[in-house]
């Protein structure tokens, strides 16, 4: 697969797929500083949020309606539609030229 | 308490529905008489998924009875910390859907692949690849659908009083013969309700132990009382090390993306849309349920402290906590997790012998060869007697199998992944990576899992995943370049 055959639809594909890794990454970062960075010194000491030590409140209770949140920014203005099956004429999508077109278009007025 | 009529009959209700279900959608199996058409409509629904049964059903065949009974008894031992970790679970959904994306969907399409092996076979063209996978999966699959069925039947039993034989003939039975009748369609239906039913589950049993636990802040208190080590992210005794939890953002988060009955979902949407909604309804759901589950298992110790193993802590819970009838509902949702992974592995075990072996060596390809009928007829045959072997392997669990199940996920993993991640993403990726890669993962893993070398609270598969990358890369490096890609 030669990158001047390379479908049209797979590089928005991929800038997807790096999207969702960096989801995963800052869910991770989130879920990391909250428990180890607030949980780490003695529990007599811990705070409390909702009757949970606050730690746990921010690592686990916000950090999962959080990354949803951001998830569904991500995938709202971020992902595309496309077609998924093959144009049997060109081995493309159908619709892919006009479909990237107006992406381009969106993008450029945000 | 001993009122187990009032518990059997949610459950009961809850079986009958599946086999309506089962029924509903074989009538909606469309007819159109082409043998390949019916193979995508059996083993793969016509890739017709909307956007919440595909969430459900990533959901659904990825939680088991461990995220029900298993984990939560770890989190009423360890406290809040085994909370922590699961909650590493919550992105998968968007994950495995997000990485493998709309460039897995749109290659198995082209290559009309129906599974993960056909999917492999089309990129690495090669024999090797395709047989090492189809042995692997039937092998792990066995493993774990047996140890899915004794977890379950233990459970019911624990909770109604019945003996452990008739818990497994009533959800046994159940789950294969609704897979039997009605094939994926069936099986992403029920993984649907399935999914609903867990979710109403742990918001009883949650509502349940707070409330007995005279609320959050002194449930908390309690915790601390008994040990503050409960309520710290590394557990009493430091028993959840920092560098064991971090292995798990691999074990789960990387590593789903190598079970093949989550992946295979990743080929089976109807269209892109679909896929948007259930990476967000998908995380949303999870994270829902695995907080809810383990929170209640956790808050549980403050309420009934004295328990001395973990994995009584749920259906004790159930049982001095709900009312009969509700913990008829409850035991429902560990006994739909579990049929939900059965009913998906057991799909994929029966396409590896019909599609992946037959349909391949047999009728080298061309499935018009044979009548639709006999397809059709094989198909459900191969898919009863792999369930049936498994139900009778359960009555008197075999030592081998029990064993290999400890080694099931962390096996598929080793083997899958990086075969579909780099098939995917690597365009030099080739057959000689690949067989290098499966055979260095497996070993790997094995070796570990049985030597335990001191690897200071790493888990095993995160060794077993860098040495699998390293063999991939070696192998294709030396394998030359491949230049047949679908």
């Amino acid at each position: 697969m030669k990158k001047k055959t390379q479908d049209p639809r797979f590089a928005q594909a991929d800038k997807e797929a790096l999207l969702s890794l960096a989801a995963y990454g800052l869910y991770f970062v989130w879920w990391y500083v909250c428990a180890y960075g607030l949980g780490s010194g003695d529990p007599d000491q811990y705070s409390y949020v909702w009757g949970l030590p606050s730690w746990f409140f921010y690592s686990c209770i916000v950090g999962y309606p959080l990354i949803t949140v951001l998830l569904w920014g991500i995938v709202r203005f971020k992902f595309r539609e496309m077609p998924l099956d093959d144009d049997p004429e060109t081995g493309f999508g159908q619709d892919v030229s006009s479909a990237t077109q107006a992406a381009e278009q969106e993008e450029g007025q945000p | 308490m001993k009122t187990p009529l009032m518990t059997i009959i949610p459950v009961v209700v809850y079986l009958v529905l599946s086999f309506a279900v089962a029924l509903w959608a074989r009538r909606r199996t469309s007819m159109d008489g082409s043998s390949q058409g019916f193979l995508e409509d059996y083993f793969i629904g016509g890739r017709s998924m909307g956007g919440f049964v595909l969430a459900m059903s990533i959901i659904a065949s990825y939680t088991s009875a461990s995220s029900f009974v298993g984990g939560p008894g770890v989190a009423y031992s360890l406290g809040l910390s085994w909370v922590l970790l699961a909650m590493i679970q919550v992105p998968t959904t968007f994950l495995t859907l997000g990485v493998l994306g709309k460039r897995f969907a749109i290659m198995a399409r082209r290559t009309r692949s129906v599974t993960i092996t056909d999917f492999l076979r089309a990129r690495y063209q090669s024999d090797a690849v395709v047989i090492l996978c189809s042995v692997a999966l039937l092998v792990f699959f066995m493993a774990a659908m047996l140890a899915q069925f004794i977890g379950g039947a233990r459970l019911f039993q624990a909770v109604t009083g019945y003996p452990y034989m008739v818990g497994l003939v009533l959800f046994g039975i159940t789950v294969v013969l609704y897979t039997v009748v009605g094939g994926f369609r069936a099986v992403v239906l029920t993984d649907a309700i399935q999914g609903i039913i867990m979710v109403v589950a742990v918001v009883v049993v949650l509502l349940g132990v707070v409330e007995a636990g005279g609320g959050m802040a002194k449930c908390v208190a309690t915790l601390k009382e008994i040990d503050p080590g409960l309520i710290t992210p590394t557990g009493p005794d430091n028993a959840v090390p920092r560098p064991f939890i971090l292995s798990f953002w691999v074990l789960v988060g990387l590593g789903i993306l190598g079970l093949p009955q989550t992946t295979q979902r990743c080929m089976a949407y109807r269209d892109s849309r679909a896929m948007h909604d259930a990476m967000i309804m998908g995380t949303l759901i999870i994270g829902f349920l695995i907080l809810c589950a383990h929170l209640a298992g956790t808050l549980g110790r403050a309420v009934i402290p004295d328990l001395e193993v973990g994995d009584l802590a749920m259906p004790t819970l159930i049982l001095e906590l709900l009312s009969p009838f509700w913990a008829g509902v409850f035991i429902a949702g560990p006994l739909a997790a579990i049929m939900s992974t059965v009913d998906s592995m057991l799909l994929l075990a029966s396409a590896a012998i019909v599609k992946d072996l037959y349909v391949h060596y047999v009728l080298k390809d061309d499935a018009s060869r044979v009548p639709t009928a006999s397809l059709r007829k094989m198909s459900l045959f191969a898919t009863g007697v792999i369930g049936l072997l498994v139900f009778v392997a359960a009555i008197e669990p075999p030592d081998l199998l029990v064993w290999i199940n400890l080694f099931a996920f962390g096996g598929l993993e080793a083997v899958f992944l990086w075969p579909i991640i780099l098939g995917l993403y690597w365009e030099r990726a080739n057959a000689t990576g690949a067989v290098c890669s499966i055979l260095t993962g497996a070993s790997t893993f094995f070796a570990l899992s049985i030597l335990k070398p001191d690897m200071g609270g790493i888990h095993a598969i995160v060794p077993t995943t860098a040495a699998a990358l390293l063999a991939f890369a070696a192998g294709t490096l030396l394998g030359g370049r491949s230049d047949r890609i679908p």
